[in-house]
């Protein structure tokens, strides 16, 4: 393949991953790394690194658009922040010490868990919870525009969505992805926060959780100019279009579709990664 | 009082979505750029990424990468948009650190910078 054949191929699956994962909401960098691997052949480095590169731009793509909307509490993030991005500094350093064939593992295990967390139905946020002391402190309580009203919410469990945002961190860091699904569970399930405030500050959070750990794949040499440009460019055209699109019928069937592919994926990233070809 | 200060965030967000959109915009163009000089030249070359052989050394300092975009080279000029793209959401963060002092909340200032502390040595760094 030459070099023109090679970057349209790529630019074009990029969009695909982009369109899905922005119509689905269950992202696209997911589906990247094992793209780019297991269709394209590249080294899981240089994917990773271009993987990262590309995450950042969809975050900050819909952080634009979705911080205006007020759903996002830009304190919880912040705090969070710290968090994961001292996870991701963990995961870019485990990425270059462990051998390629365990990341690939850990790949697809973790395509595998996306895949089951996307079918599993949304948990109700429970309404009117206690106010929680440490929560308080940090000023993490907020309040979002609803249909009926300005909606209050009060945070819980700071310690746990802290513990559970390193760790979403760390596999952002080593894999090369948002993670947005383990941000979202933790502060989902364990903090409480309801799912429109979430999702968006999940998603605001991404980018900059990616830039922690991105310094040290650039340093190390893992993000090559000539695979990152059609990677992003796709991806980050893929998911505008995405957004702009909204088909609520459609998207339960395309939701079902991705997922299956994901699940697909995680398959043969556990296999290649066992087997040691990767 | 509470509403007036909600708006104060709500400003402060309308801010940061507009420094995201403007960076990744400006990364976007940057990248297109240097992507078509590059494919102008290159597009012949085989394609081969199978092994992993390390970018060489001006494709990962910060000068290096600077001192390829400034000789127009396509991949030094897509390697110079891509760091836009990772200094937009650095950016972000000094905004905040700006924003919250505005607000004089003590807390948040000094939580937003040992984020951007982290985002520091991952970018200088280069023990890790």
């Amino acid at each position: 393949m030459n070099t023109l054949e090679f970057t349209s191929l790529v630019c074009v699956g990029s969009f695909v991953a982009g369109l899905l994962g922005s119509l689905t909401g269950l992202g696209g960098g997911v589906v990247l790394v094992p793209l780019l691997t297991l269709f394209f052949k590249v080294d899981i480095r240089y994917a990773i690194g271009a993987s990262l590169v590309s995450v950042i731009a969809t975050s900050s793509g819909a952080a634009a658009a979705y911080v205006k909307e007020g759903f996002s509490n830009i304190r919880i993030g912040m705090f969070l922040e710290i968090a994961t991005t001292f996870g991701a500094l963990a995961g870019a350093f485990l990425a270059t010490r462990i051998p390629t064939s365990a990341i690939t593992i850990v790949f697809g295990v973790m395509l595998l868990y996306s895949a089951y967390l996307s079918r599993r139905p949304r948990s109700q946020a429970e309404r009117n919870l206690p106010m929680n002391e440490l929560a308080t402190k940090l000023k993490m309580n907020g309040s979002f525009p609803e249909a009926g009203g300005i909606r209050h919410y009060n945070v819980q469990n700071v310690p746990t969505g802290f513990g559970l945002m390193f760790g979403a961190g760390t596999l952002s860091g080593l894999l090369g992805i948002g993670s947005g699904a383990v941000k979202v569970l933790a502060m989902d399930q364990a903090m409480k926060i309801p799912f429109k405030v979430s999702t968006t500050t999940s998603n605001f959070m991404i980018g900059v959780t990616a830039a922690a750990s991105v310094g040290v794949y650039l340093s190390r040499g893992y993000v090559d100019p000539g695979l990152s440009m059609p990677v992003m460019l796709g991806v980050l055209i893929g998911s505008f279009l995405g957004s702009k699109i909204l088909v609520e019928a459609e998207t339960k069937w395309l939701r079902i579709i991705f997922s299956v592919v994901i699940a697909v994926l995680g398959f043969q990233m556990l296999y290649q990664g066992i087997m040691g070809r990767i | 009082m509470e509403w007036l200060k909600h708006w104060d965030d709500q400003r402060t967000e309308n801010f940061i979505g507009n420094l995201l959109r403007v960076g990744v915009m400006l990364a976007a163009s940057v990248v297109s750029f240097g992507a078509i000089l590059f494919l102008h030249k290159y597009w012949r070359m085989p394609s081969d990424y199978r092994a992993f052989h390390g970018e060489p050394e001006n494709f990962r300092t910060l000068s290096g990468i600077f001192h390829e975009a400034t000789a127009l080279h396509g991949r030094g000029i897509i390697q110079f948009g891509l760091v836009l793209l990772m200094a937009t959401p650095i950016a972000r963060v000094i905004f905040s650190v700006w924003a919250f002092t505005a607000e004089r909340d003590r807390m948040y200032v000094g939580f937003t910078l040992i984020v951007l502390a982290v985002l520091l040595y991952s970018f200088l760094g280069t023990g890790i």
